[in-house]
């Protein structure tokens, strides 16, 4: 396949950047997209050109390091997937593919096509954990029965990776369902719920300050997520943030 | 308490329960309304009661517009903070591939809506206050009818209430169910309250676009 690729070059966080053309030629159905970018950037070592700086690491879609907004999309036009797992077979010879780092002012560009994601650390750093002594004495997880239905919902939520591709998704750039998986996860579980209601002030706190967006129920993150966490998480949240305040 | 009105989520609720508050206020018009098309002397004594219960005037239309007011204060202030959250926007964005654009526009539904309302208010508040308050009028419980019908006899008036309910419509069918979630309700109602919601964004919109068009073809004659 022949490709056009638009990429945005940036050469810093503090540089203007802009949308730079290039083709590409003997990209296979079987590559990822990833490697796609790969080859492109052999090609411009080649030429001795700066080649485009992405995020990647595990590339099994299991790491949430990899981004990229592709055709307006984030992680492309596959659904469940991330880019790393995202095929060429999805693209036609001839196309034109637009590749953009994820936008959001909470997410500002390092270089190319590589955000500063730190501020889901932050936010999985005011509350996402439960405080236990695990030196020597840890309880058995078996020992605290839990109902099944919790259980996989708790999973389900855990089952986040962080990537961002929620915030990117969003019009409002809204953080929300990332935040409230990892509240959900657990709020789900007894284990959790010691410290339900200041984890939630704690992280929604933090996410306000991180400078997201405000979820507008679109549901395009739902949509985008790679792996498929549910707007019931938010509503979750919502829920847990609302009993935290009665409490007060 | 400065925290909770600065959250992301306490805001939420407010422009749920809010919309929540003006949606069940249009069931209750469309009930008076719907009268003017098939008992005009029932829609006239309606009419006069709401226009002279003390209840009606001086608590309930208070609450309604401070309801009107924070629900479009609110949404512009969250529309403002979700600009600001994507500063630099996408080359190439493709909204349509995930969510509906009933909710990636509802601040555009929501402006006309909020334009059209002035409209309304001219047309029919500061025409009651004017004549009770400011011309001081005695109290004339026939007259309601006959003023509501030549308020449509304009086509331009006519065309404009029918678009604006169109646009109502689409805030409508985002903006109810979408109420539900952001107080924390998504369970087994859900698909429910999504499925009353499109029939509630239909049904009362097009109610009211059936009686600006009924009463414009069927102008009282002299």
């Amino acid at each position: 396949m022949k490709l056009n690729l638009k990429i945005w070059r940036q050469k810093d966080a503090n540089t203007k950047g802009e949308m730079v053309d290039y083709t590409i030629n003997g990209v296979e159905g079987d590559m990822s997209f990833l490697e796609m970018l790969d080859v492109l950037n052999e090609d411009l070592i080649n030429k001795g050109k700066e080649p485009v700086q992405f995020d990647h690491d595990c590339r099994e879609g299991i790491c949430g390091s990899c981004s990229l907004q592709i055709n307006g999309e984030p992680h492309g036009p596959d659904r469940l997937v991330t880019t790393c797992q995202l095929h060429m077979r999805k693209f036609n010879d001839g196309d034109t593919i637009v590749i953009e780092p994820f936008r959001a002012t909470a997410f500002p560009v390092i270089k190319d096509l590589v955000v500063d994601r730190t501020a889901f650390d932050r936010i999985q750093q005011a509350g996402g954990y439960i405080s236990v002594n695990t030196s020597g004495n840890t309880v058995d997880a078996n020992a605290t029965p839990i109902e099944k239905d919790k259980a996989d919902d708790s999973f389900y939520a855990a089952t986040c990776i962080g990537c961002g591709a929620c915030v990117a998704a969003c019009k409002n750039a809204s953080a929300m369902l990332f935040t409230s998986a990892k509240v959900s996860q657990f709020a789900l579980l007894p284990q959790g719920r010691v410290e339900a209601t200041e984890r939630v002030e704690n992280m929604v706190r933090q996410m306000d300050l991180e400078g997201f967006g405000n979820c507008t129920n679109t549901g395009a993150c739902e949509v985008e997520c790679p792996k498929g966490i549910s707007l019931e998480n938010i509503a979750r949240m919502n829920r847990e943030y609302l009993s935290a305040t009665v409490k007060g | 308490m400065s925290g909770l009105i600065k959250s992301s989520i306490a805001r939420k609720v407010v422009m749920a329960l809010s919309g929540l508050f003006l949606v069940f206020f249009l069931a209750q018009h469309f009930t008076i309304n719907i009268t003017s098309v098939i008992a005009p002397d029932t829609f006239n004594e309606w009419s006069h009661f709401m226009g002279y219960n003390g209840l009606v005037q001086f608590i309930l239309q208070p609450i309604l517009i401070a309801g009107v007011i924070v629900h479009f204060v609110m949404g512009i202030a969250l529309e403002i903070k979700n600009n600001k959250a994507r500063a630099i926007k996408y080359k190439k964005y493709s909204g349509g591939a995930n969510a509906s654009w009933m909710s990636r526009n509802m601040i555009i539904t929501g402006l006309v809506v909020l334009a059209f309302l002035g409209l309304h208010f001219y047309d029919f508040w500061i025409h009651e206050m004017d004549y009770k308050y400011i011309a001081g009028n005695a109290e004339d419980p026939t007259r309601y009818y006959q003023e509501t019908v030549e308020k449509f006899e304009p086509f331009w008036r006519t065309v404009i209430y029918v678009i604006s309910f169109v646009l109502l419509s689409l805030h409508l069918w985002h903006g109810f169910a979408s109420s539900f979630q952001s107080m924390g309700v998504n369970n087994k109602y859900t698909p429910a309250i999504q499925t009353f919601t499109k029939i509630y964004a239909i049904g009362i919109p097009l109610g009211f676009i059936f009686i600006a068009v009924y009463h414009h073809l069927n102008p009282i004659t002299h």
